[in-house]
């Protein structure tokens, strides 16, 4: 009897630690594939308050952004960040960044921090902090700057385009592919987009 | 364009160091093998995708460790020396190993060509100065999501994308995988 009870436990054990460990991985190794469900979040924004999807009634979609202010390929895109909220937010798709960095690892990133490159840039989007770094791996995100459209359907937030905002991380002026724009007004026109998953260079998220 | 004025930039480089040591001749041997190592970093190894890939894929009998950094990387510097000392180590061993710097232009002066001089960086160094990187991110690995500090090791038969940083260890733990 003893001996069942103790096969029992083992088994237990085992089933449950496989699980846990097969979490993780599908957690940061996975992330969202185009047409999965984006989940809301709730993080706190540089005025400390915090921010959901669901806040943004009106919106149509969202354009989710994983950038930060240490990552020169995120400095780089930060006017075009900007760029897409001023286009794109009154027509319902406005953009929400999240820094997802370790401030341990990255204090560069720290809210203090967040506010004053907001300030200085002016950026009329929510910049919010992933503090727990829990949204950051459920998306997939693993470098900044990582872009995600989402479209807002009954079901939820469907994940429409993945990937870089444009084709020249270093030159707005030589850019030939707006691929987040071309995203956005392929969905505005209702047509299926483009081009939905496209590579994007940048610095590994510090966990 | 570009490579004009690199090529002037070079040029003038080396004619202003050449009238230095001229002037300076009889000042000691250190001064001079430091200019030398100056003008031999002057020329920068700067290429797009399309000239660094023959790197990625050479089809000889070596194992090829590639790292793709940058100087403003911290993680990426953090692990440098552990190539440096792999290549040091196993470079009788058929190794390469190729540091692909993803540091920016207007940086070359400023930030990189002091550093590879600070540490006196053996490895070979390219520069990859290509923008367009949904074109040739997939081209080194399709595996590659585009975060770096990212390494490729590859031989004739094997090839491998690693997403992560090295110990020392770790890096000749999987190199011994391609040395067999």
């Amino acid at each position: 009897m003893k001996r069942i009870k103790l096969l029992t436990i083992i088994v237990l054990v085992l089933v449950v630690s496989a699980f846990t460990v097969k979490g993780v991985i599908s957690k940061t190794d996975k992330g969202y594939k185009v047409g999965d469900m984006a989940t809301d979040f709730k993080l706190m924004n540089i005025d400390e308050k915090t921010v959901s999807m669901s806040d943004f009634e009106d919106a149509k979609g969202f354009i989710i952004v994983f950038t930060c202010n240490t990552c020169p390929y995120a400095v780089m895109y930060e006017d075009r960040i900007e760029a897409l909220n001023r286009k794109y937010a009154s027509k319902g798709y406005p953009v929400i960044a999240i820094m997802p960095n370790s401030i341990t690892k990255k204090p560069g990133d720290n809210l203090d921090a967040m506010k004053m490159r907001a300030k200085e840039k002016g950026f009329t989007f929510p910049y919010l902090i992933d503090k727990d770094q829990s949204i950051y791996p459920q998306y997939g995100a693993t470098k900044t700057p990582h872009t995600y459209i989402l479209e807002k359907t009954d079901k939820g937030n469907v994940v429409r385009y993945i990937g870089a905002i444009d084709n020249n991380y270093k030159d707005e002026s030589k850019v030939t592919k707006k691929y987040a724009e071309d995203a956005i007004d392929a969905l505005l026109k209702g047509e299926p987009v483009p081009k939905a998953k496209t590579k994007a260079i940048g610095c590994s998220i510090k966990a | 364009m570009k490579y004009l004025i690199l090529i002037l930039l070079v040029a003038f480089t080396c004619c202003k160091g050449d009238q230095k040591n001229k002037k300076n001749y009889t000042k000691e041997v250190e001064k001079v093998s430091l200019s030398e190592k100056r003008s031999k970093l002057i020329e920068l190894d700067i290429r797009n995708f399309d000239q660094l890939e023959e790197l990625l894929n050479k089809e000889d009998n070596k194992v090829h460790i590639v790292n793709f950094w940058a100087t403003w990387c911290g993680p990426c510097v953090k692990e440098l020396p552990h190539f440096e000392e792999i290549y040091a180590n196993y470079k009788d061993s058929n190794v390469e190993v190729l540091l692909v710097s993803l540091d920016f232009p207007s940086k070359y002066e400023k930030s990189l060509k002091p550093f590879l001089i600070k540490h006196n960086i053996q490895s070979q160094v390219v520069v990859l100065d290509d923008p367009d990187m949904d074109t040739w991110l997939p081209k080194v690995d399709t595996d590659w999501d585009g975060a770096i500090p990212v390494t490729l090791i590859y031989s004739k038969t094997k090839r491998e994308l690693y997403k992560q940083t090295f110990t020392y260890g770790e890096l000749e733990d999987k190199l011994k995988q391609f040395l067999n």
